[in-house]
């Protein structure tokens, strides 16, 4: 039978290959966003499960809130991604160190 | 074991597979394109896991917001900006191993928490609670228009921001284009502002000198 | 009777206030119309006080007008003690206060800071009354302070002028070493008495007397002594007694009006009138009253010597203004509280008179105070040489001017006094005179006989000095030559006082000189055959010889006698022993606790230091800020999984 430990376990791999992928394309940042989303997913899916198994509707409403919030977020990072693109005329993060202290 | 309980239970490993398959493939794909791609691919199974979780609501929005417009963005961008990806990848395997260390950490640590019924996950029960009797549609709608009214207010307030500030961001001011400048249209006080009399004979030379 | 106090004392309060806050609104007739009118109706309603409190049976009024704190157990309050005392000190303060107001007028004409000058005065005034006028001793110090910042004001009129900066900060330094033994002795009466009143003080001075405190195991103070003398100190630093005398001198550098105002007649009378009004504290000491006695009479002869060989001609009368206060507090240490007081009355008045005189000289020659360069000056100043005569007269005790009457009772009541050490102090007051007859008519013969030695285009214009100067000389003539044979029979041998000045029985030198006073005349009469008259002579003959006769004759004695000279003119060492010495000590400990531990421990290891710390430490972490965004995310992603762990293990 499938428990709430599945799911779980579902978001932990989710979000560890998310974990892997930030430094495997640290220097792509259109896959450091991706990955980002791939880790909002995870979390999303750990919502969803505590919710239906404690059946409580306030995970859900989570769920709501994150993804607003991660559109909104994917389409300012989109944003700020094509001015840095049409600025430099590239988007390798290893090229970009103006905070350098 | 009823049957319909092991087709349940069939779904979910084809569906959970379908996911951490999809989401190697988005961290390893050469093309970036195959990356989001696949993350869609990933958004859309975890919508049918979700579903299948009764959150019917939120798969199926998770499928038109973020399939529908969130990844047709991403990949909008990534088509749009000629990416050298050949130069992205210099590198990548030197940092597989220390990612792939953390990211076994990160999930031995949270597969521990579990195993150990830590942060109090023992006491939520292990079968699913039956939905009440309404739909989960409506009972999401409850949950947001009643209780969660100031945050949701809140939320369309940030997609607003989102909006503005993309705009902001990418709206390019070309010197030499004509447009209308309302603020100084607003910024008009006198009677003598509202026309100005332009000899247009030089015109056109003028314009050539300045 | 409370209301006309009040007008007395906060009238040239709200003239000083409107003049200097808004003195650019209105011109100079306003600014002193308004200062003389509010000192002139000061001083009628001080004659009435006066006369309330000698004829009218007002007796002693004692007022508490405003309780402005509480502290534990004591009050604090502003309130009046008007008695005899009080009345007699607030007609003195502002008779002279007023004609020195309208003598201002005429004196500082030209001057760019009139209406300022104004202002201070009356400011001056009103902190003199409030001195004067107040019933607990947290009032006084308030006035005390008042008067002596007002003092630095003035003194340091010429604002541009590095003498008189030096001057007034050197007369505020010197009092604050003064009155801080005043405070200590105000905390003194505090801890002893348990109130600042002076009713509820006074009424506890035998008790404070029997209360001790024990300095090592076999020295006992008791309190009455202990607070005498740390009194006696503030009075010091305001009455210039030595050894805080130096400051009086260089505040010569203030305008002449000041100097009669501040230097004669009031702000240096305060000590004096402070150590009359504490007489039942005193009293009850005879140590407290020996050391007044000694520094007074010491004053009195050794600083007149020093006036002997000043060319100032202002200097001469602030040296002495100086050994006259000797007088005065000799008299107090000898227990005839009342001779001291009656004295500071005739004395204000001469030496109001002869400071004013001097000014009229001063403003005739265009500024010239050297006396070497003056002479001559009696036949184009008449009256200026008149009154500067009966002034001087005055000064020197000769017999029918005021100053005689104060004087000559003061060097009787030394002679009958039982304090100990009154027969050191009886022969430095009695060579005194000698000493004061000296420079006097050294004075007078330098300026107003002789060939006039100015230069000739000098001497053309020298003439007599406008009625608003004239008007003071004789306004305080007057008093000059009549007021001690009218006083001296109340004030001296008459219980004048009643209450106010208490003596221990037995302990008035002046009741046991009552038994041979037979009225003023009398005593007049007796002064032609007291040895202070034959040094009079004596005093004029030798100046007459050395001035008018041969006036060659002092430069050879000063060849002759080149180490007492010396010393003279160095003013006994005091400003090198002061400045250079005590002042320069105290510069030098300053800059090395500057040096060493402000700049170098303090600024050096904890400001700078602490500054240094953060920098290298920054200089070290700014590395970690490498600007790359995978950096960050790394970063992160660790803390997430250190987090998670804690949160697992803890």
């Amino acid at each position: 039978m499938i428990g709430l430990y599945h799911y779980l376990g579902l978001g932990a791999v989710v979000f560890a290959v998310a974990v892997a992928g930030m430094f495997i394309n640290r220097k792509n940042m259109i896959l450091l966003l991706m990955c980002v989303e791939l880790m909002l997913l995870a979390v999303n899916i750990n919502f969803i499960a505590f919710s239906r198994f404690s059946g409580n509707i306030s995970g859900q409403v989570f769920v709501f809130f994150i993804l607003t919030v991660a559109a909104a977020e994917a389409a300012v990072g989109l944003a700020i991604l094509v001015v840095l693109f049409r600025n430099r005329n590239s988007i390798n993060v290893s090229e970009i160190n103006h905070l350098k202290g | 074991m009823s049957p319909g309980a092991i087709t349940y239970q069939a779904l979910f490993y084809l569906f959970a597979a379908g996911i951490v398959f999809s989401g190697l493939r988005v961290i390893t794909a050469r093309n970036p394109v195959h990356s989001a791609l696949f993350l869609v691919l990933a958004l859309v199974n975890a919508a049918i896991l979700w579903v299948q979780m009764g959150a019917e609501f939120l798969g199926i929005i998770l499928v038109l917001v973020y399939v529908g417009a969130v990844m047709v963005m991403f990949l909008f961008v990534v088509m749009m900006l000629d990416i050298n990806a050949a130069t992205m990848r210099k590198g990548m395997t030197r940092y597989a191993p220390l990612g792939l260390i953390i990211s076994g950490l990160i999930a031995a640590e949270i597969g521990w928490a579990l195993w150990g019924h830590y942060l109090g996950i023992a006491n939520t029960p292990h079968t699913a609670v039956a939905p009440a009797g309404i739909s989960n549609t409506e009972e999401l709608g409850r949950a947001l228009y009643t209780h969660y009214i100031y945050v949701f207010e809140i939320a369309a307030v940030i997609l607003l921001l989102g909006i503005i500030s993309a705009i902001v961001l990418t709206l390019r001011w070309r010197p030499n284009t004509r447009r209308q400048d309302i603020n100084q249209q607003l910024r008009v006080h006198k009677t003598s502002d509202h026309m100005r009399l332009v000899d247009l004979r030089d015109n056109s030379r003028g314009r050539k000198e300045s | 009777m409370e209301a006309i106090l009040l007008v007395i004392l906060l009238g040239p309060l709200a003239a000083s206030a409107v003049i200097l806050l808004g003195g650019e609104y209105f011109g100079r007739r306003v600014a002193h119309t308004l200062a003389i009118s509010a000192v002139f109706i000061s001083f009628v309603l001080s004659l009435y006080v006066l006369y309330q409190g000698i004829w009218g049976g007002m007796g002693r009024i004692e007022q508490t007008l405003y309780v402005w704190g509480f502290g534990g157990p004591y009050q604090f309050t502003l309130g009046f003690l008007i008695d005899r005392l009080s009345a007699l000190m607030m007609a003195i303060v502002t008779f002279v206060s007023f004609a020195v107001h309208v003598y201002t007028i005429g004196y500082m004409a030209d001057d760019s800071g009139y209406k300022r000058f104004f202002g201070y005065i009356a400011l001056f005034t009103f902190s003199m009354l409030l001195l004067v006028m107040a019933d607990n001793f947290l009032q006084l110090f308030i006035g005390w302070e008042l008067v002596g910042l007002v003092s630095y004001l003035l003194i340091g009129f010429y604002l541009k002028k590095e003498s008189a900066i030096f001057a007034g900060l050197k007369a505020f330094i010197v009092n604050r070493v003064g009155d801080f033994g005043f405070f200590i002795g105000i905390a003194t009466v505090l801890y002893f008495a348990g109130s600042l009143n002076y009713e509820t003080v006074f009424s506890q001075a035998g008790l404070i007397a029997g209360k001790h405190i024990w300095i090592t195991s076999h020295l006992a103070v008791s309190g009455a002594t202990l607070i005498g003398i740390l009194l006696f100190v503030g009075a010091m630093g305001k009455s210039a007694q030595i050894p805080l005398h130096i400051w009086l001198p260089d505040s010569m550098e203030g305008p002449t009006p000041i100097s009669a105002l501040i230097h004669a007649a009031t702000m240096v009378t305060a000590g004096v009138y402070m150590v009359a009004r504490m007489s039942p504290i005193y009293s009850h000491s005879l140590l407290a009253m020996t050391l007044v006695m000694v520094v007074g009479a010491s004053g009195a002869f050794f600083l007149g010597l020093v006036g002997i060989v000043q060319t100032d001609i202002k200097r001469v009368i602030a040296y002495s203004t100086i050994s006259q206060l000797g007088y005065m507090t000799a008299a107090l240490g000898a227990g005839a509280y009342a001779g001291g007081i009656f004295h500071l009355m005739t004395h204000a008045s001469f030496k109001a008179l002869l400071f004013l005189g001097a000014g009229s000289v001063i403003i005739a020659l265009h500024h010239e105070q050297d006396m070497r360069k003056m002479g001559g000056l009696w036949k184009r100043m008449p009256i200026t040489y008149i009154t500067f005569w009966a002034g001087s007269l005055a000064l020197i005790g000769f017999p029918g001017f005021a100053g005689y009457f104060s004087k000559d009772a003061i060097i009787d009541a030394i002679a009958h006094s039982v304090t100990p050490g009154a027969g050191y102090a009886y022969w430095m007051v009695l060579l005194g005179v000698l000493v004061t007859t000296l420079y006097t008519f050294r004075m007078i013969f330098l300026t107003f006989h002789g060939k006039p030695r100015m230069d000739a285009h000098t001497w053309e214009h020298v003439k007599e000095s406008p009625w608003v100067v004239t008007f003071p000389l004789i306004l305080l003539a007057i008093p000059s030559v009549f007021l001690g044979g009218i006083a001296l029979g109340p004030l001296d041998y008459g219980n004048f006082f009643g209450t106010s000045i208490v003596n221990r029985i037995g302990d008035n030198p002046l009741s046991l000189g009552a038994a041979d006073f037979h009225g003023a005349w009398q005593f007049f009469l007796q002064g032609f055959t007291t040895p202070a008259f034959y040094l009079i002579l004596t005093g004029i003959a030798i100046t007459w010889v050395c001035y008018i006769w041969k006036p060659g004759l002092p430069a050879a004695l000063r060849r002759r006698f080149w180490p007492i000279a010396v010393v003279l003119e160095r003013k006994f060492f005091f400003d090198e022993i002061f400045i250079g010495g005590i002042a320069r000590s105290g510069r030098e400990l300053g800059t090395f606790l500057w040096r060493f531990i402000d700049a170098g421990i303090i600024d050096g290891l904890v400001v700078n230091g602490t500054a240094r710390l953060v920098g290298a430490s920054s200089r070290v972490i700014r590395r970690l800020q490498t600007g790359y965004l995978y950096h960050y995310a790394f970063v992160m992603v660790v803390g997430l999984a250190v987090m998670v762990g804690w949160l697992i293990w803890r």
